[in-house]
């Protein structure tokens, strides 16, 4: 029977909402907008941070890349004085590492060597990978033909490549993918296999894969190309020899990742004097950017509620502007024999029938906006069920909290002086 | 069921017989309308006593006195008073919806006390689609809807013709003969002289009772 009476009251609230309709839409609009806002702009962060999540995860959460790269100094003083720069991760970093530290559970060096890829007429730039198999496990990417490569190709030294699709496509119109001979930089590589490349150009973070890579064994690429890289640009020539470019590790779980990164560095700077690698840890970045997104969720949230206690306060505002208007009808009311307890209790079902209506809108609203968005603007949106079914809360909050003062005042009128009301 | 005893505002005492007819005169500020208020369980008195079917008034809370209203009260005001987003039936069934009857039960009350005020074709109208005369009838409709046993009339005819000012007295008439104790606030000496006995107020006080031998009989008018 309460049950039948509550629905009464309320579609009693809604013939009442009903009866100034203008007055009622315009009320509702703060909580329609607040409500829209708040999802359509949660949704847009929450697309760009997983945008950013998935591009980190790409680099793998439990990695740690370590890359050569030239100390400061030496890049400052340039090519004209020093003949030979000599820096970065050497061999003998490599098996350090492999051997210091029961966490890892594998480590996969590359040499990185810029090259010419070139079949028939055809030309493409290539970043030569000189790499282990396991690379293939760490760096894991869809195998779109063939095979990767294998241990068997680093004992036998064979001149094999795998080719990325961007490669494969630019090199070989219209042959025969598998067995073709790519030359490279005066030597013939046999084609195994094609895989993906997951590389963005747009991205702002780095994946260890790009698009124009060519991956061949290590000890091949040692062989054929040495340690020594000479660039000439405008008639001065740079030399540099560096042993490894990069060395991923892996680590056997998680929780291990930042105790063996520090551990790794501290390793790597008793022999390393000057600074001349860097370690970048994809769980270090994940964190940043889970705590990025925080800070962002705080100023929304903050922006959120600002909008919301607006839009309470505005019906809170006609609330108030009904009760007097409605004095008579609560004098009657309570004349006829109302308690104050369902006087407040009409009044609140109102409030809160007018800011679910305009919050349930502005559900629809902060949807369709994000969609729009991705639509036209091609941006990444993700609306994510906590955001709406919590702005459905805060509306029957904001109904409740900013009906309750207007009700209050309705009950306590005195029921002669209401009835007296013009 | 029971006496009415009313100690009310300056030394006023005075015993209400169940079933009887009075009607309340006096000018303006004599106390008529704080006494119906008290009669009505609007109003608490301050100091004195006002029982209502035995059960004493001063001492009750709220939420009792509306429940006193809600079960033995009605009210018909001068400016009819009705809800205007609320139908005729609707109106009706106000004080059933707060005893928390059933709408079922409450819409066939409704149809049976329309038509004992001759308003069955009006049930899904709207207050303001009415004539002044229907729109009271409604508002007696409604007063009579929880089956109170006392009516408070204030000024019932203020609004109204004649002719429809007589034609609610009938129905009052009807009422009391049906055995409604009714209390009628009125300043038009014809409109009291439908009522068995006429008080009349001045400054706070009883002036004087009087019992009307020529009343103007039910229905002969209409």
């Amino acid at each position: 029977m309460m049950n039948t009476r509550f629905i009464r009251n309320v579609r009693l609230g809604i013939k009442t909402l009903m009866l100034h309709k203008m007055r009622s839409i315009l009320t509702m609009l703060g909580m329609v907008f607040g409500v829209g806002a708040v999802i359509a702009m949660l949704a847009v962060g929450e697309g760009a941070s997983k945008q950013a999540l998935d591009q980190i995860l790409k680099l793998g959460a439990d990695n740690i890349i370590i890359s050569s790269q030239q100390p400061m100094d030496q890049a400052a003083s340039g090519a004209m004085r020093v003949r030979m720069n000599i820096y970065g991760l050497l061999y003998n970093d490599l098996d350090r590492i492999t051997q210091s530290f029961d966490t890892i559970n594998q480590t996969v060096p590359a040499k990185l060597i810029r090259g010419q890829g070139r079949v028939g007429g055809r030309t493409l730039e290539l970043r030569l990978v000189g790499t282990t198999p396991n690379w293939f496990e760490l760096v894991s990417r869809d195998l779109l033909t063939g095979r990767v490569m294998t241990e068997l190709d680093i004992a036998h030294n064979a001149n094999v490549v795998v080719l990325t699709e961007h490669g494969a496509r630019k090199l070989l119109v219209g042959k025969t993918t598998l067995g073709s001979q790519v030359r490279i930089n005066q030597g013939y590589f046999t084609v195994i296999g094609v895989i993906k490349s997951e590389s963005s150009q747009s991205g702002t973070m780095q994946t260890p894969d790009q698009e124009i890579d060519a991956y061949i064994p290590l000890n091949v690429a040692k062989e054929r190309f040495g340690d020594i890289t000479v660039t000439r640009s405008s008639g001065s020539q740079t030399r540099e020899l560096v042993e490894l470019h990069q060395i991923i590790v892996q680590v056997d779980s998680i929780e291990h990742v930042e105790s063996t990164a520090a551990a790794i560095e501290r390793m790597l700077s008793l022999h390393h004097p000057k600074e001349d690698y860097r370690m970048s840890v994809p769980l270090a970045l994940l964190r940043q950017a889970e705590a990025t997104q925080r800070t962002f969720n705080i100023v929304l949230g903050s922006i959120a509620g600002i909008s919301l206690l607006i839009g309470g306060i505005g019906i809170m505002n006609i609330m108030l502007a009904s009760v007097t208007e409605r004095t008579r009808e609560i004098g009657i009311r309570r004349a006829i024999g109302a308690r104050k307890k369902q006087i407040i209790g009409q009044f609140l079902i109102e409030t809160v029938v007018l800011s679910v209506t305009g919050g349930f809108i502005g559900i629809g609203i902060g949807i369709l906006i994000p969609w729009l968005i991705t639509m036209f603007a091609d941006m990444p949106t993700v609306v994510t069920l906590w955001s709406v079914l919590l702005s459905g809360v805060i509306s029957i909050g904001v109904g409740v909290v900013f009906g309750m003062y207007p009700a209050m005042r309705a009950a306590n009128l005195d029921p002669i002086v209401a009835l007296r009301h013009e | 069921m029971g006496d009415q005893d009313v100690h009310a505002l300056a030394g006023v005492d005075l015993n209400i017989e169940r079933g009887s007819f009075w009607a309340i005169s006096g000018a303006s500020g004599s106390g008529k309308s704080t006494m119906l208020n008290l009669l009505g369980c609007l109003d608490r008195p301050t100091s004195g006593r006002y029982a209502l079917e035995g059960q004493s008034i001063a001492t009750l809370s709220d939420d009792e006195l509306s429940d006193i209203r809600l079960q033995h009260l009605g009210f018909v005001f001068q400016s009819f008073n009705l809800i205007p987003q609320l139908t005729v039936q609707e109106n009706i069934e106000l004080p059933l919806f707060y005893q928390g009857i059933d709408a079922s039960v409450t819409a066939e009350r409704a149809c049976a006390i329309a038509e004992r005020v001759g308003l069955s074709d009006r049930l899904k109208h709207r207050p303001t689609e009415l004539s002044g005369g229907q729109q009271q009838r409604v508002a007696i409709a409604r007063a009579l809807s929880n089956n109170p046993s006392v009516l408070l009339a204030d000024e019932p005819t203020g609004n109204l013709d004649t002719a429809t000012g007589q034609s609610i007295m009938n129905l009052l008439t009807e009422l009391h003969e049906q055995g409604k104790t009714i209390m009628m606030v009125t300043h038009e000496p014809e409109i009291a002289a439908y009522a068995q006995f006429q008080l009349v107020m001045r400054d706070g006080k009883i002036e004087s009772i009087i019992e009307n031998k020529n009343r103007v009989a039910g229905g002969a008018l209409a």
